[in-house]
């Protein structure tokens, strides 16, 4: 989704480019305006806050269905059936809101709910990694050149060889006896890193010789300084887009690792875990299938669409090459 | 053009040898003892003595990671005196659970991934370019618009939801086909490719996706430069300017990407391989994971990051075939 209105264009430009702003609103209000505009966004924008809602306030919001997620309710599920759920679409009913997991009674909506917590969680933290690692290091690659770039980009080019997913499944099944959040923040994070650097070492390149940073320097403002005040809000628009398009990816991948039974352990619910505990119950409870499915499902579309619109308008020319 | 290589090559070796030390590293130094996993759960405390002697892991550990990386260029013999075991050239050491060669494993499997990896990389290019460059040349149409949506979708459903729907839909509802088991192309073509249908859909579902959203980025792109509106001048059909100079230089990027999915799919499709149950690479993968059988994981590991840098060496230097700004 390229600029199309010329009214887009004013707003990208500006954004990109500070001293182009328009007189009398900033870039960030250009932004905001052209944001506003866009039926995706202001979708994909409530699904993203119920769910950081969902997520953040996972204890209250689980405790208001009257259920813990590790309750068993063996009254929801019929013993002589292999431990169906009772009733109608996986046991939905005014006491259970989204149904029951079979043979244990636990109740879905509860666990779901924290489910968000733990995956969102894990995302979020791996995200912030990532970003923070990524961005000093393409900063400091671009910037100070020499030595420091050919040691930085010869780690992204050798980060970004290795077989992460393979990687990371083989890293949390050889460390045992560690907190598993905090184990798969750090794995996810330590193999997302290149990606941003890349991004903020070619926008830094562009932005170290440009007038107003030779002016910094010539008015004698140190590394440092140049560093934070000039160049970082010159990458910042790129990094926001970047970032949000992150966290769908690491939504996603912190599911397929606990998915494949290396990720967060039972009884932790998290999405990509519920997913695999109902896989063998696709066709006798469909339901117990599909709830988690399609929260992780919407919780990607809606970070993806975010993300593009921030893309578009942040950052018109990067995610092309 | 021979330097670049020469340099290319050295780098490749160089990226091989850094992760071969890091994997070496994670599986024989952080967990507890491999001699024990290897030694199974009955293992009295001279047997484990013993193990531990065969595999070598009494010697320091820089001379463990020379062993094992002679082991891989010219083979080794495992082991000494009455227990020494040959293990030929390309040595990749024995699994503990099957007590077969690792090498051999891995290329009694390889052939399932890559039929699998490749189909679906057929299938994803056809399916992901053919609705980039239909939404390209369409900017901003309903069939613009239809398409991104559809391709969004498609990438925001988990694969492991997708394949569960396959096999639900075409194999239990529908019958269409039967439960996928692989039988070798050589063997029966027809039947290699009906039972690879549906892991192929599977995984090109995803892909193409991705595919779709990326080359409609650069496709636009392309089609904004000043060399298209020559070839239009000068009067050449539309259909030429789009495949021939259009679609030609968008295929830069697309390119890149293609190199670093294929690469990571020829030993990485574990999830897809799991649930359709293809005994490939991934799926070997998976169940040396569960058993602790740390030579077949280090063992997959390294054959994946070997195929992740051949694929970047590979595409870096198709650049130059397929565009003619680039040159080494």
């Amino acid at each position: 989704m390229t600029t199309t209105a010329p009214a887009t264009d004013t707003a990208a430009d500006a954004a990109a480019d500070r001293p182009a702003a328009a007189p009398g609103s900033s870039p960030w209000q250009l932004a905001r305006r052209e944001l506003r505009r866009r039926p995706a966004v202001r979708v994909s924008l409530a699904i993203v806050a119920v769910f950081v809602l969902m997520a953040a306030g996972a204890p209250w919001l689980g405790a208001l269905g009257g259920w813990s997620p590790h309750e068993f309710d063996k009254s929801a599920v019929d013993p002589y059936l292999g431990g169906q759920p009772l009733g109608a679409l996986g046991g939905i009913s005014p006491e259970h809101w989204l149904g029951v997991e079979p043979v244990t009674g636990r109740d879905l909506y509860a666990r779901v709910v924290h489910g968000a917590q733990v995956s969102l969680l894990i995302a979020f933290a791996a995200t912030a990694i990532v970003v923070l690692a990524g961005t000093a290091a393409g900063i400091a690659a671009g910037y100070f050149g020499g030595r420091t770039d050919t040691v930085l980009s010869r780690l992204m080019d050798l980060t970004m060889s290795f077989p992460s997913l393979i990687f990371m499944i083989a890293l949390l099944s050889v460390a045992k006896d560690v907190n598993r959040i905090v184990l798969m923040t750090a794995v996810i994070g330590i193999f997302g890193w290149p990606g941003i650097a890349r991004v903020v070492r070619g926008q830094t390149l562009s932005l170290k010789h440009r007038e107003y940073v030779d002016a910094a320097r010539v008015g004698g403002a140190g590394p440092w300084r140049i560093l934070t005040r000039e160049i970082l809000p010159g990458v910042a628009g790129p990094v926001i887009a970047y970032t949000t398009l992150l966290i769908p990816g690491m939504i996603s991948t912190e599911a397929a690792l606990s998915y494949l039974g290396v990720g967060v352990r039972p009884p932790t619910p998290s999405w990509g875990q519920m997913i695999a505990e109902s896989v063998a119950y696709y066709e006798t409870d469909p339901m117990y299938f599909v709830i988690p499915s399609v929260f992780l499902f919407l919780a990607v579309l809606a970070f993806t669409l975010l993300g593009d619109a921030l893309r578009d308008i942040l950052d018109p020319r990067g995610g092309r090459t | 053009m021979i330097v670049y290589l020469a340099r290319r090559l050295l780098a490749l070796a160089g990226v091989l040898l850094a992760i071969a030390a890091v994997t070496f590293l994670i599986f024989y130094v952080l967990p507890a003892d491999p001699a024990a996993a290897a030694c199974g759960k009955t293992c009295s405390a001279e047997r484990l003595a013993d193990v531990r002697i065969h595999l070598g892991l009494d010697q320091p550990l820089w001379k463990q990671f020379a062993d094992f990386l002679t082991g891989i260029f010219t083979g080794r013999t495992l082991g000494t005196g009455q227990y020494a075991v040959a293990c030929d050239f390309p040595c990749l050491g024995y699994s503990y659970e099957s007590s077969l060669p690792v090498w051999d494993l891995l290329m009694d499997r390889l052939p399932v991934s890559a039929s699998l990896a490749l189909g679906a990389a057929v299938l994803w290019l056809l399916l992901g370019l053919g609705a980039g460059v239909t939404a390209a040349l369409r900017k901003d149409t309903a069939t613009d618009k239809a398409l991104m949506v559809g391709a969004v979708a498609a990438a925001s459903l988990p694969v492991y939801f997708t394949s569960v729907m396959l096999i639900y839909g075409v194999i239990r509802i529908a019958g269409l086909l039967p439960y996928p088991t692989y039988q070798a192309f050589t063997d029966n073509p027809l039947g290699w490719a009906s039972n690879l249908l549906l892991p192929w859909t599977a995984l090109a579902l995803l892909y193409a996706a991705m595919y779709a959203r990326q080359s409609r980025g650069s496709m636009i792109e392309a089609m904004a430069e000043p060399y298209i509106r020559t070839a239009r001048a000068k009067g050449l059909p539309e259909r030429t300017v789009v495949v021939k100079h259009g679609l030609r230089s968008g295929m830069t990027p697309i390119l890149t990407i293609f190199g670093i999915d294929l690469g990571g799919l020829l030993a990485g499709a574990v999830i897809t391989e799991s649930i359709f149950g293809l005994p490939g690479i991934g799926r070997l993968f998976y169940g040396a994971l569960v058993n602790s059988d740390q030579p077949v994981v280090l063992g997959v590991t390294l054959l994946a990051a070997f195929f992740i840098v051949v694929a970047n060496l590979v595409v870096d230097l198709l650049y130059a075939v397929i565009d003619p700004r680039v040159r080494y």
